[in-house]
């Protein structure tokens, strides 16, 4: 019997509670537990993800029982994909985060690790599970601890960015949930596939249209689609650096992969595109958020914040190349998902770095730091590389399915802000690089300088070791997945989507 | 901000009643929500597992996987309320009574000290106190509460009840230890260890079980499985697994309902309170 | 008129659900102190719960837990009507639902406990005054 699919989600649940009861016995002993429990989770979905690859679709029936019944997890190509980069990006982000969170919240550290944990569990479980209410369930769980976290951030403005963020966070997990009720009521079912098999009997059922939307919307609260962006931007700037490093590149993302779930496995693409017109509308909206998360970037003064309305444009990408409704869109959404979580995990990453030695990321600060950090901002430029799209970077790639998409779907507003939107992010990114390479006399560096008299020394000052090196991982990463684009396209999203 | 709150709640609540215009009537059982799966549930279960009360069988059976991340729920909220609030600093102002006397001293100074023992006692800034009725009450009426508690936890299987519901019930004796005496009288019985090594210890009764059940060849948490392990019928086997965990649910419940308490009244600082 | 009366006693509960739920959400949109806007969210989230309720009951079902289960293992146990017992599933969904939402509520209390310890105030737009006064 194979247990990988349940170990993988298990194992650091299991990391969870143990890492709460040697707390109390010994404080140190927290952070090796989660970082175990992590790695097991890793090795698990890796495994998973072979296993899927040579031999098709994994069941696993929770409890043992038969899926309508029991709670099955149905884990095929596009999950095991997920599960992986999820795994992966929280076990390299606690490697690389245990001098921040010494820093930042050292009193509470063992918690910490705890609430983390708990939080990669729900995202792990939202993307393996095949039941539409226990996704609910897991969601609940990652929201409460993100609001946690976030709230332990920034002493004077995080509790109630988190509280904002909880009331709206909450209003989209609700509209999940009745939309979940609405689904059940008309076809009695919880299981997606099972539900997928009821769905096409009820043709033109408004319940199942109300439904629908209110999924949809449910999700689309969750990834900060731009009207419903308002919680993300203040959350993620004043969270805790080690938190805010794995919360930006992972949950957005994972919500990408509900919405691409329910749209692919529940509804069908052929209820969504031929019965519903809604797709220009979405692809419309993808567009907006684009420009409006572009826009907003710019006139941003603050890095992290800055960073924060790139989220809020990327997942417009995601979400107009998913309903540009042909294939060549759905691949670059796919795609993405992964490009874009490992690109904002390495500026996050860069990022959290530069926190670490200049507390207050303002771009007034920022002068210099090519030559205090070399290390830090060659990590920074790739990923920014790779968030522009310039060509050996994983960004390139994505994007230019989603154009073809675009172009074959005859959308060019899509298409135009795509381009627009790297042109934005060229703009945003050489503005930083300038004011980063060119320190102005006196200014951001007197308090290194400690010669006292006039001429500013550039001492290096990098971050720990452990930050640097899994910045290397990813930097690598960044470059192999674009090299490799073709064969993650060829063995893992043509065979999901065909 | 009113006005467009009024628009918002009008255009939802308008899609939301277009949403019902298709929904089958209430309580019709020929609805595809009372056939599908309940049918199923209600025919079969007590064959299945032999717990009469279906609510219990589908909650800890059918679908235990949701109720383990139900009970991590309820964890992450102890863990939200310690994390948030948990103050370890000691306060400046201190008060303790000379118990024969009954004259309160107050202490301004952080370094200086009272043993709190037979002959003085901490008190609270606000202290007043308590009414001997309400106390006696209290006391006589604590134990039958959670002797009801361990009840509804143990009898979940055949009667409304469970985990959740005892868990919820004997936290709350706790609760009412706290408001009738006060919180310290509470922290003396129940220490914050104790408190947070048993939320911990609940959950893992719950994943410890459904792990068990892996390591003996079956499913993650397939009950069945640990046959081999008691002396029982092994069609009754289930009943017992659901047991298992609906006690370790009402073990993370109470504790975390009494987390949640202690941290928001006394704001994190564990010695004062309503 | 009866076809009127037939379709509210058809109805009506699902029509609550949506007055209770859209109270809520306006509380949450329109209040001003966090407490008011906690109290709205509870509501909002009730209403869920009275919705998915709404959707087990059966008429003429009791609550589902089969009578005379006890002593008659195997196949001597007497046949069991579906009609007679009302769906168990939407109450197992609504337990782990209140579960969620109280636990929802405690941390967004603890959060509000540790604002009004920052700002000695939970109205919203003096937080927005004194946010601005930095």
């Amino acid at each position: 019997m194979n247990n990988y699919p349940a170990i993988l989600i298990i194992a650091p649940l299991l990391g969870a509670f143990f890492a709460g009861l040697a707390a109390w016995i010994q404080e140190r002993l927290s952070y090796p537990l989660a970082l175990i429990s992590l790695a097991l989770s890793t090795f698990a979905s890796v495994n998973v993800l072979m296993e899927v690859i040579a031999n098709g679709t994994v069941h696993y029936r929770m409890a043992g029982w038969a899926p309508p019944m029991g709670i099955e997890y149905r884990i095929d190509l596009l999950n095991a994909m997920v599960l992986v980069l999820v795994s992966s990006i929280a076990f390299l982000n606690l490697l690389a985060s245990y001098q921040n969170v010494e820093q930042e919240t050292h009193d509470r550290a063992a918690s910490f690790y705890v609430a983390y944990l708990l939080f990669v569990v729900g995202l792990l479980g939202v993307v393996a599970t095949g039941d539409l209410f226990n996704l609910y369930v897991l969601i609940e769980i990652t929201s409460l601890t993100s609001y946690t976290l976030v709230a332990l951030g920034d002493r004077d403005r995080a509790p109630l960015a988190s509280l904002n963020y909880l009331f709206i966070g909450v209003i989209g997990a609700s509209f999940y949930l009745l939309g979940v009720g609405y689904i059940y009521i008309i076809t009695g079912s919880l299981n997606m596939v099972d539900v997928a098999g009821i769905l096409p009997n009820l043709p033109g059922s408004s319940t199942v249209l109300v439904g629908f939307i209110l999924c949809l919307l449910g999700v689309w609260i969750k990834m900060a689609l731009f009207p419903l962006h308002v919680w993300l931007p203040n959350g993620y700037t004043y969270a805790p650096t080690a938190f805010s490093r794995v919360v930006a590149p992972l949950m957005t993302k994972v919500m990408v992969y509900v919405m691409i779930r329910l749209m692919i496995t529940v509804f069908g693409l052929e209820y969504i595109f031929v019965t519903l017109h809604l797709s220009e509308a979405v692809v419309w909206l993808g567009t907006i958020a684009i420009v409006f998360g572009g826009i907003m970037a710019l006139a941003q003064k603050n890095l992290k914040k800055m960073l924060s309305y790139i989220i809020v444009c990327e997942i417009g990408y995601m979400v107009g190349g998913a309903w540009l409704g042909n294939e060549l869109g759905m691949t670059g959404a796919i795609l993405h998902i992964v490009n874009d979580a490992l690109m904002t995990f390495a500026l996050f990453l860069a990022l959290g770095n530069i926190v670490y030695k200049i507390k207050d990321v303002d771009y007034s600060n920022l002068s210099g730091l090519f030559g205090k950090m070399p290390w830090t901002m060659a990590g920074f430029v790739l990923a920014a590389f790779s968030i522009i799209g310039v060509p050996p970077t994983c960004g390139f790639f994505s994007k230019w399915y989603l154009i073809l998409g675009a172009f074959e779907a005859g959308a060019y507003h899509f298409a135009a802000a795509l381009l627009i939107s790297s042109l934005i992010c060229a703009v945003l990114f050489f503005k930083v690089f300038e004011i980063c390479f060119f320190a102005p006399e006196g200014n951001g560096l007197s308090h290194d300088n400690s010669h006292g008299h006039g001429d500013p020394v550039i001492v290096m000052d990098e971050a720990p070791v452990a930050s640097l090196v899994t910045l290397g991982i990813v930097s690598l990463a960044l470059i192999l997945v674009g090299v490799y684009s073709g064969t993650i396209v060829n063995t893992i999203i043509l065979p999901f989507l065909r | 901000m009113k006005l467009l709150g009024f628009i918002i709640v009008c255009l939802t609540g308008t899609f939301l009643l277009y949403g019902t215009s298709d929904l089958p009537d209430w309580g019709d059982p020929n609805s595809p929500a009372s056939l599908h799966l309940s049918n199923h549930y209600i025919e079969k279960a007590v064959a299945e597992t032999e717990v009469p009360n279906l609510v219990t069988a589908v909650l800890a059976d059918y679908r235990g996987f949701d109720t383990m991340f139900e009970t991590a729920v309820v964890f992450t909220a102890g863990l939200a309320c310690f994390l948030l609030l948990r103050d370890f600093k000691p306060k400046e102002d201190r008060y303790y009574r000379h118990v024969p006397t009954g004259v309160v001293l107050h202490f301004k100074d952080k370094a200086r000290q009272l043993r709190v023992g037979t002959e003085f006692e901490a008190v609270d800034k606000d202290w007043v106190p308590s009414d001997m009725v309400i106390k006696t009450v209290c006391r006589i009426l604590i134990p039958f509460i959670q002797i009801y508690a361990l009840y509804v936890v143990a009898h979940g299987d055949f009667s409304p009840g469970g985990g959740f519901q005892g868990g919820v019930i004997f936290g709350s004796s706790f609760i009412l230890l706290a408001i009738s005496y006060n919180l310290k009288t509470l922290m003396k019985r129940v220490s914050e260890k104790f408190l947070g090594i048993f939320s911990a210890v609940g959950v893992l009764i719950y994943v410890g079980i459904g792990a068990i059940a892996m390591v003996m060849g079956g499913n993650f948490l397939d009950y069945s499985t640990l046959a081999p392990l008691l002396p029982v019928n092994p069609g009754h086997i289930r009943a017992l697994g659901m047991l298992g965990v609906e006690i370790g649910v009402g073990i993370a419940v109470m504790a975390v309902m009494a987390i949640i308490y202690i941290n928001i009244v006394s704001q994190g600082r564990h010695d004062e309170g309503l | 008129m009866t076809e009127i009366i037939s379709l509210v006693v058809a109805k009506y509960n699902y029509w609550l659900y949506i007055v209770l739920m859209m109270i809520g959400l306006y509380a949450m949109i329109a209040k001003n102190n966090l407490i008011k806007k906690l109290v709205g969210m509870n509501i909002f989230q009730t209403a869920i719960i009275l919705f998915y309720v709404s959707i087990g009951y059966k008429t003429g079902a009791t609550i589902p837990i089969i009578k005379n289960a006890h002593g008659s293992h195997g196949a001597e146990a007497a046949v069991i009507h579906a009609a007679e017992y009302i769906n168990p599933l939407p109450h197992v969904l609504m337990l782990t639902a209140i579960v969620v939402s109280v636990a929802t509520f405690g941390v967004a209390m603890a959060l509000c406990v540790r604002i009004y310890q920052r700002y000695q105030t939970l109205e919203e737009d003096e937080l927005r005054m004194r946010l601005s006064e930095k």
